[in-house]
């Protein structure tokens, strides 16, 4: 896989931007030694990079949130820190953005230092299972709304169309005609789809760049 | 395409009501349930729907007595101490005799308290909720799933019995992401001749009204409106039961708990202990009879619970105090673990209702 030096993730709430942006970060240290995740959601104070926190530092990996994430406040503040993700281009950077336009807002505060390097790719993170992006048309509302509050447009599309647990490779499969079609709608291209490592194997040779997903454990 | 999408708790909640006729929405921000309203805020408008974010918690309460009057399906929807600011509300909802839909996602209190999971409302929603003698009939969804399927049966019950229903869930049934089908068994709405919408100069008007300052016409009211709540009791009672074929420890959990009983106690049946479950789904009307029949061959019971043990009261009533009853509980916003209730389970079948 083929990274820029700063990654970011977005899509509708619940797309799964975080659990791809953990799953891509220990892909990225297996290429660059300096690798960064910077976990911009202001929004959910559950589900968090943080969550990752012993695994990525047991990797090397970076990680800058707000003290406050995963902790009993519900305060939306960012760290000074998230400045060195522009600041210093020695590392490479995956940035977790919060859902929807509002969790997007926060980037427009580093969009013109990111567009100014001109070294990103913009991911819109697609899950077609979503009940308020069951299409292409509304996901390219969803993407249309995240790029005028974040002020940084779509590179590319990341299927990661799933119902959970119970997603079949079919119901992947199923998927693959309204990615294509929102890529085409968005003129920009799908970069690639991922799917629970479980049904990978069954996957792999009848989907282009598929990238198989860890999961992040699960409470209960 | 699956016939499933993936959905969290709350917009399961705030689509299931939609799916069952809703068009009305007042709300106030509040986590862990922000989310309801967040969709409502998208949806609404698109289907010529009404959200309206109120400027206050109360404000709301008020804004759902007001579109309750006119006979259509209104709903809002908090997390704890919001709830307690509807207080005032609901009991003005349940003194005249207005159908609505109110969800509570729990967090943990008292006062603010925290942001994580909790059921320490449990008392607050099932002994009334407010001032004055009443109910509410209180939903306990334990999965996605239900908390959709429960949203549109609450409807049904609130416009039936004219009365308030409470979806009892917490955060984590609000923030947890699972498959759901959205092929809802919606009923359709009964007749309200009793709404305010416009006498047309055909009838005498309606009169929506919770104040009644005649004694004797105030306790009519009252004896009628618990004649209704007794036919509850009677036809509505839900209730999930889980390996208590041949139990001989209950437990009782509802919603996040009952999920975690149920790994304790698989883990419990592996070790050869014979645990199961009664899970409440309608926490009011309680079901009491099933509790009663485990009497016969349960030697104890134990609740599970997110609070310092309330349902547990209701357990004790139920069982008419015939074996003990334990408390497996963890507070302010933590999760009992399998591990915890699991020794529980095992202290009991070693004392064997000896306790």
């Amino acid at each position: 896989m083929e990274f820029k030096r700063i990654t970011l993730l977005s899509g509708h709430y619940g797309s799964g931007k975080t659990n791809i942006a953990v799953n891509m970060a220990f892909e990225l240290k297996k290429q660059f030694e300096r690798v960064v995740v910077a976990d911009m959601d202001i929004v959910n104070p559950y589900f968090r990079t943080k969550d990752s926190l012993k695994e990525f530092e047991e990797a090397g990996i970076k990680l800058i949130a707000s003290a406050f994430a995963g902790s009993n406040v519900d305060l939306p503040s960012l760290p000074q820190e998230m400045y060195s993700l522009t600041d210093d281009v020695s590392s490479h950077c995956i940035l977790d953005i919060g859902g929807d336009e509002r969790g997007a807002l926060v980037l427009g505060r580093y969009a013109d230092s990111i567009k100014r390097e001109n070294d990103y790719e913009m991911l819109f993170v697609f899950n077609a299972y979503r009940p308020l992006t069951p299409d292409a048309d509304s996901a390219l509302e969803v993407m249309r709304e995240i790029e005028w509050a974040g002020k940084i447009p779509f590179t590319g599309i990341v299927n990661n169309s799933n119902i959970g647990e119970e997603t079949t490779p079919e119901d992947v499969l199923a998927s693959m005609e309204k990615a294509r079609e929102l890529s085409e709608k968005a003129g920009i291209p799908l970069k690639m789809t991922t799917v629970a490592s479980g049904i990978f194997p069954s996957l792999e040779n009848k989907i282009p760049n598929l990238f198989p997903l860890k999961l992040q454990a699960k409470i209960m | 395409m699956a016939d499933k999408v993936l959905m969290k708790g709350n917009e399961a909640i705030a689509e299931a009501a939609i799916i069952a006729g809703c068009r009305h929405y007042f709300g106030y921000p509040i986590t862990p349930q922000t989310e309801i309203a967040a969709y409502m805020a998208k949806r609404m408008p698109k289907i010529g729907g009404c959200f309206l974010q109120a400027e206050s918690e109360i404000a709301a309460i008020n804004m759902v007595y007001g579109v309750a009057s006119c006979g259509l399906r209104v709903m809002t929807s908090s997390s704890s101490p919001g709830i307690s600011l509807k207080g005032e509300g609901l009991s003005y909802l349940a003194g005249a005799d207005l159908p609505s839909l109110v969800v509570n996602v729990q967090r943990g209190g008292p006062g603010l308290g925290g942001i994580q999971p909790s059921q320490s409302d449990y008392f607050q929603a099932t002994k009334g909720g407010a001032h004055g003698d009443f109910h509410m009939i209180v939903l306990a969804p334990a999965s996605v799933q239900e908390m959709a399927d429960l949203t549109v049966h609450g409807f049904d019950l609130a416009d039936k019995y004219r009365m308030t229903s409470m979806i009892l869930a917490d955060g984590t049934m609000g923030q947890m992401m699972e498959p759901v089908s959205l092929d809802l068994n919606v009923k359709p709405m009964p007749e309200k001749p009793w709404a305010t919408t416009g006498t047309k100069l055909e009838r005498f008007h309606n009169i929506t009204n919770s104040l009644s300052l005649v004694p004797e016409e105030l306790e009519e009211l009252n004896f009628k409106r618990y004649q209704r709540y007794a036919e509850i009791e009677k036809n509505e009672v839900m209730y999930e039961e889980y390996m208590m074929e041949d139990a001989e420890i209950c437990i009782a959990a509802f919603g996040i708990a009952s999920r975690v009983a149920k790994n304790a106690i698989v883990e419990a049946r592996a070790q050869g202990i014979k645990v199961g479950l009664i899970r409440p789904i309608t926490l009011w009307p309680f079901p009491k009879a099933p509790f009663l029949k485990a009497t016969e061959k349960v030697h104890t019971f134990i609740s599970v619970e997110l609070s310092m043990g309330q349902m547990i009261e209701d357990v004790r009533l139920a069982t008419e105090c015939r074996r003990p009853v334990t408390l497996v509980n963890r507070a302010g916003g933590m999760i009992p673990s399998p591990e915890q209730i699991l020794e529980a389970i095992k202290n009991a079948h070693k004392n064997g209702g000896a306790n």
